[in-house]
């Protein structure tokens, strides 16, 4: 039951408290109109270099752009205790690591669900894309596990943040290489083989290319492989964040590193 | 004000701001790794596409789309990083007018956006063998201070508004994609609908983007020089305006060191 409490009442609270992009006056234009504008620069892009259709790159940013809530937000959720001066205080407690710090994910992995259906729908309508009806529950099941899996990812980074100060630079280089690796603006085939060799290790790469197949009309037991590689992508990357997270605690105990902001 | 006062003090705040950036984590990466990975994706974008002679123009506009990142991010920045610093106070209560304290800042914050330019064209020669060979060498060497002007003092429109919002750099973050669009810096204007390219024609960078790429592509230079000159003009007028309005309000709210 305190375990429970801890994830969920938890997680809740710490995000609430250290997300600090959850103002109005932030999250829209941070959250509901860049990733749209993003949409926009790259379909554009796209009709002017005559690569792929609209529809590949609505997919294909919006679900990249899921990228931003779930690395940024998680990294902030932990990384935030450390300028608050009170990560000393959290590691202090005597409460269940894994509760404790996965509990964090949840409400970012909601974040990212919601700003990645949104710039989804919105981006779509604007440009003029259709996309099956019976796709709709397969397309939110994608988002979900790309969201989860980019959460991991972000869990990583967070525990970078117990040791690195800069965690808003490491996120930023993060979303770029997603944003050239996965295959959101340029179909993988198009890239050199080292480079989409590597991005089946990242996260977003098979969700957006389920997603694409999906729009495009496929059924989802056709694309439950892909999906299935996008959570296993994820949940290594949990297991590793978490891993390292106990490891860098260790470590910052060891150097007392924890308070030097 | 003295024209040698004003002078000493844009050179001083353009060299300090120089040193203050190069210091900045997050603004180096700004500058230096932003623009790569912009540049890398543009490369296999225009490589991966149907239409020949692309590459070269996303080339020059990726360069360019790095100056006006620089730009946007360390202008709205100067406001910001002094309230964070709590030295805005004391910036506001200094006896000279506070634009031409924010002046240099946002110059130089542009000027940084050069190193987007080189390192990028550097990059795809490097790495893409891409040429860079311009038609107007001269008149390169010319636009590009001209662009840098252009952006600066719409930098210094941008960082009004920073002295009394203190979320505004949410908004300057936003502006970062619909800028590159409606100016035209890598998708050319005629493929966008016509309300969003007219929005480009009041845009100092849409001009200095223009004089740049004609000057090494070919075409007339000094036409769009001028308008992104005039229009740098028009920017120091209406951020002195607003300028006075904002730090006045800031002071009725006691809101400048507010974080």
């Amino acid at each position: 039951m305190t375990g429970a409490r801890i994830f969920f009442v938890g997680g809740l609270l710490s995000y609430r408290a250290l997300f600090n992009w959850l103002s109005p006056w932030i999250f829209v234009p941070t959250f509901l109109i860049a990733p749209i504008f993003q949409i926009l620069l790259f379909v554009y892009i796209g009709r002017s270099a005559g690569v792929a259709s609209d529809k590949f790159y609505v997919v294909g940013n919006a679900l990249q752009y899921a990228a931003i809530p779930c690395i940024f937000a998680m990294s902030n959720t932990i990384a935030g205790e450390r300028f608050q001066q009170t990560l000393g205080f959290v590691l202090a407690t005597p409460a269940a690591r894994l509760p404790l710090f996965v509990g964090r994910s949840l409400p970012v992995i909601l974040n990212g669900i919601a700003v990645c259906a949104f710039a989804f729908v919105v981006g779509g309508a604007i440009v003029g894309i259709d996309v099956p009806s019976s796709a709709v529950g397969p397309l939110a099941l994608t988002i979900a596990v790309s969201a989860a899996s980019c959460t991991g990812l972000g869990l990583l980074i967070a525990a970078v943040g117990l040791r690195v100060r800069e965690t808003a630079v490491l996120n930023n280089i993060v979303f770029g290489v997603l944003l050239v690796f996965t295959g959101a603006n340029v179909p993988l085939s198009d890239l050199p083989g080292w480079m989409s060799f590597l991005a089946q290790g990242m996260p977003l790469t098979h969700g957006i290319e389920a997603a694409r197949r999906l729009a495009d009309g496929a059924s989802l037991s056709s694309v439950a492989g892909l999906i299935g590689a996008e959570a296993a992508v994820g949940a290594a990357y949990l297991v590793l964040g978490y891993a390292l997270l106990r490891f860098m605690e260790w470590q910052s105990r060891r150097l007392a590193t924890l308070e030097s902001v | 004000m003295s024209a040698q006062r004003i002078g000493r003090l844009v050179w001083v705040g353009w060299v300090f701001r120089l040193k203050e950036m190069s210091r900045s984590g997050l603004f180096v990466f700004t500058s230096i790794i932003e623009p790569l990975i912009f540049a890398t994706l543009t490369y296999y974008l225009f490589t991966a596409g149907s239409k020949p002679g692309t590459v070269l123009y996303s080339a020059l506009g990726a360069g360019m789309m790095g100056i006006w990142s620089t730009t946007l991010f360390a202008s709205g920045g100067a406001i910001q990083w002094q309230r964070w610093q709590g030295t805005l106070e004391l910036l506001v209560a200094a006896p000279p007018p506070f634009l031409l304290v924010v002046f240099p800042l946002t110059l130089g914050s542009a000027t940084i956006g050069i190193y987007s330019l080189t390192a990028t064209l550097l990059w795809e020669r490097l790495l893409y063998g891409l040429p860079f060979d311009p038609v107007h060498p001269l008149l390169f060497a010319i636009s590009v201070p001209s662009l840098i002007l252009g952006l600066g003092t719409l930098g210094l429109v941008i960082a009004s508004g920073f002295v009394l919002y203190r979320n505004a750099n949410a908004l300057s973050n936003m502006l970062e994609f619909p800028v590159w669009l409606v100016t035209g810096v890598i998708v050319p204007l005629s493929l966008l609908p016509g309300w969003a390219s007219k929005i480009g024609w009041v845009l100092s960078p849409t001009w200095g983007f223009r004089a740049v790429r004609n000057s090494v592509f070919g075409g007339p230079v000094w036409p769009s020089i001028g308008m992104c000159l005039g229009l740098s003009l028009v920017y120091v007028f209406v951020a002195g305006y607003f300028t006075g309005i904002f730090e006045r309000r800031a002071r009725e709210r006691a809101t400048l060191s507010l974080t």
